[in-house]
C-alpha cells in the first residue's frame, strides 16, 4: 500500500524533517507513527497524502510514485485517501452535512448517493441526526468525529490521521481510536501519527518510532485495548468498503 | 471516478446556484459592485447609441457622396446611356441616374426660378449628365476617387463634379467618433475587468479556508474555479442589465427635448432605443467581461492556495 524508500525531506528553510526513511505498509495494516514532536511524523503523513513531495528517495502509494505524479492527477490521488487532521479543518460556516459531503461533491457523486453515504458515515461515528448542526455547536471530540466521517465518506482504501486525539481527553481518545480500528477491521489501511504513548500501548498495533527524521524502531505489539474491539458496535452497519 | 453527463451538469448547476445564492445573501455588496459595472457599461452603450442616432439624424450618408458626371455638349444621349449601362456593373457603384439635357433644363427652370429667362434661349446650354451613387461600403474618399477617375477617363466626359473635401471631412468625423467609441469601450471594458477581478480576488481571500479544504479532499482546480466564474458571469450580466436601465432612463429623459429641438428644424426625429439586439449585445459583452475578469483573477490567485496540513 505504502512504500518509503530512503526518503528525505528538506524544507525550504533548511530544516531536514526526514533523513533517509525506509518502510513498507501492507494493505489492511494498522500502523502508529510515534516520536516526539518534530521527529518527522507529520512529514511522513504529508508525503503520503501528497501535500509534500520528497526531496530525495521514492514514496509509492497504491502503486503510484508520488514524486512523479503530474499536478493534474493530484486531485484524483487525494480523493482516494481519507485524511484526518488534528485541527480537523472543518468549515465552520457550513453545517455538518455539507462538511461530510464535500469529498463526494468534488468527485461528482450523484446527489442521492451523496445523501445515503453522508448518513452512513455520520452513523459510523455516532453523529447521525446532527447533520444540520454547525461544527461550532459540537464538542471537540464530536468535531474530530465529523472530521473522521468526512475522511471515510468516499470509502477510501487508505486512512491517515495526524494526531487525531491530540485535543481529546483519554476516554474520548480511546473512543476515537476504536472508530479507526473498526475501519481497519473492514479492510482499510490505517496510519495514525500520535505522540500519546499510553494510547499506542493500549491498542498495541505496529508502531514505527521516529526520532530526528530517522526510524529508531519498527515493532508490532499486542496491547490489551485491541481486545476491546470485540465489543465494538455492529460492523454490519458499515458500508461496503470495496468500491 | 463516476463521471457522466448528468453529474457534470449537476456540478455546474451546483456551482451556478451556489454563486447566485452567495450574491443574493450579500445584497448590499452585490448591488454596489453591480452599480460600478453598470455605470462603466452604460457610458460606452450610451455613446454607441449616440453614434447610431447621429447616423439616423444626418440621413443616409451614402447620398452625401453622390457625384455628377457632366458630358460635353453635343454628346449623343445614346452614348451617355451606353456609358451608364457599362458603369452600373462597375465595382462600388450603387446606382446611376441618367438625366438628358432637356430634363436638366426643366429641372433647372423649376428649381432656379429663371423659367422665363431660360425659355428665351434658343439652344439648350445644359449638357446631359449622370448622377452616380457609390455603394455604402465604397463611399470612402479613396474608393470615390477611383470612381471619379473611371468616369473622367471617357473622352466624352467634360467634368466630374465631386466634393471630395466634404467626403473626406465626413469620413474623418465619423472616424473620430468611431475611435472615441472604441477608446471608451476599451478603457471602460478594462475597468469592468479590473472591478470584477478585484471583487473575485477579495472573495477568494475570504473563502481561503474553504478552498484549502476543498483541494485537500481532492477538489480539482476546475471545481474550485467554477463558482467564481459563475459569480463573475452574474456580475457582468447584472451590470449589463443595470446599464440598459441607465441608458433607457437617459433616453426617456432626453426624448422630449430632442423632439422639440428637431420640430424647430421641421424634422420629426425620435431617439432610437437599445432595442432587443442592442440589449443582447450589451448583455453578451457584460457576461463575457465578467467571465473573463473572473478567469484572470482565479488563474492568478487560486493556484497560490495549496493545502498545508
Amino acid at each position: 500500500m505504502i512504500t518509503f524508500e530512503n526518503v528525505a525531506k528538506r524544507y525550504p528553510n533548511g530544516r531536514e524533517a526526514l533523513a533517509g526513511v525506509t518502510f513498507t505498509i501492507e494493505p489492511g495494516e494498522f500502523v502508529f507513527l510515534t516520536g516526539r514532536s518534530g521527529a518527522g511524523k507529520s512529514s511522513v503523513l504529508k508525503l503520503i497524502a501528497l501535500l509534500e513531495r520528497p526531496s530525495r528517495g521514492t514514496v509509492t502509494v497504491s502503486g503510484q510514485n508520488t514524486g512523479k505524479l503530474k499536478a493534474g492527477r493530484i486531485p484524483a490521488f487525494r480523493r482516494a485517501i481519507g485524511v484526518v487532521f488534528q485541527d480537523h479543518k472543518l468549515l465552520v460556516d457550513r453545517p455538518i452535512y455539507d462538511n461530510v459531503a464535500l469529498p463526494l461533491v468534488v468527485a461528482g457523486t450523484p446527489l442521492k448517493e451523496v445523501d445515503r453515504r453522508v448518513r452512513a458515515a455520520l452513523d459510523q461515528v455516532g453523529l447521525l441526526g446532527r447533520e444540520r448542526s454547525s461544527p461550532l455547536e459540537l464538542s471537540v471530540g464530536e468535531q474530530q468525529r465529523v472530521g473522521i466521517a468526512r475522511a471515510v465518506v468516499s470509502k477510501p482504501q487508505l486512512l491517515i490521521a495526524d494526531e487525531p486525539t491530540g485535543n481529546l481527553d483519554p476516554t474520548l481518545a480511546v473512543e476515537v481510536m476504536r472508530v479507526f480500528k473498526r475501519f481497519q477491521e473492514v479492510g482499510v489501511t490505517v496510519v495514525i501519527a500520535s505522540h500519546d504513548p499510553h494510547l499506542v500501548e493500549q491498542f498495541g498495533q505496529r508502531e514505527i518510532v521516529l526520532d530526528s527524521g530517522r526510524i529508531v524502531s519498527d515493532t508490532v505489539r499486542a496491547g490489551h485495548a485491541a481486545r476491546m474491539t470485540a465489543q465494538a458496535p455492529q460492523l454490519s452497519d458499515l458500508p461496503d468498503i470495496h468500491t | 471516478m463516476s463521471g457522466g453527463v448528468s453529474s457534470y451538469g449537476t456540478r455546474h448547476l451546483q456551482a451556478l446556484f451556489g454563486a447566485l445564492g452567495r450574491l443574493v445573501r450579500a445584497p448590499l455588496a452585490t448591488l454596489l459592485t453591480l452599480m460600478v459595472i453598470g455605470v462603466a457599461l452604460a457610458l460606452p452603450a450610451g455613446l454607441a447609441l449616440l453614434v447610431d442616432n447621429l447616423r439616423n439624424a444626418t440621413g443616409d450618408l451614402s447620398s452625401a457622396v453622390d457625384f455628377t458626371v457632366h458630358f460635353k455638349v453635343g454628346t449623343p444621349i445614346e452614348r451617355v446611356e451606353q456609358i451608364a449601362k457599362g458603369a452600373r456593373d462597375h465595382a462600388g457603384v450603387e446606382s446611376i441616374t441618367v438625366t438628358n439635357a432637356t430634363q436638366a433644363l426643366e429641372e433647372f427652370k423649376q428649381a432656379s426660378g429663371f423659367g422665363d429667362a431660360l425659355s428665351a434661349l434658343e439652344d439648350n446650354p445644359l449638357p446631359h449628365h449622370l448622377v452616380v451613387r457609390p455603394e455604402k461600403k465604397a463611399s470612402g474618399p479613396t474608393e470615390v476617387e477611383i470612381l471619379r477617375r473611371y468616369f473622367a477617363a471617357f473622352p466624352e466626359v467634360d467634368i466630374v463634379q465631386l466634393d471630395l473635401d466634404w467626403v473626406r471631412r465626413l469620413h474623418s468625423l465619423l472616424d473620430v467618433l468611431k475611435r472615441v467609441l472604441w477608446l471608451v469601450i476599451g478603457v471602460l471594458g478594462l475597468g469592468v475587468l479590473a472591478v470584477i477581478g478585484n471583487t473575485i480576488r477579495l472573495e477568494i481571500q475570504q473563502r481561503r479556508p474553504e478552498i484549502e479544504v476543498t483541494k485537500l479532499v481532492g477538489g480539482s482546480n476546475a471545481f474550485v474555479r467554477r463558482p467564481f466564474l459563475y459569480t463573475g458571469l452574474f456580475y457582468g450580466l447584472g451590470g449589463a442589465l443595470l446599464a440598459a436601465l441607465i441608458v433607457t432612463g437617459g433616453l426617456i429623459y432626453l426624448d422630449q427635448a430632442v423632439g422639440e429641438l428637431s420640430a424647430q428644424y421641421g424634422s420629426r426625429f425620435y431617439l432610437a432605443g437599445l432595442g432587443l439586439r442592442g440589449l443582447g449585445i450589451l448583455a453578451g459583452i457584460g457576461a463575457g467581461l465578467g467571465w473573463l475578469g473572473a478567469l484572470i483573477s482565479t488563474g492568478r490567485h487560486l493556484r497560490a492556495i495549496e493545502p498545508r496540513a
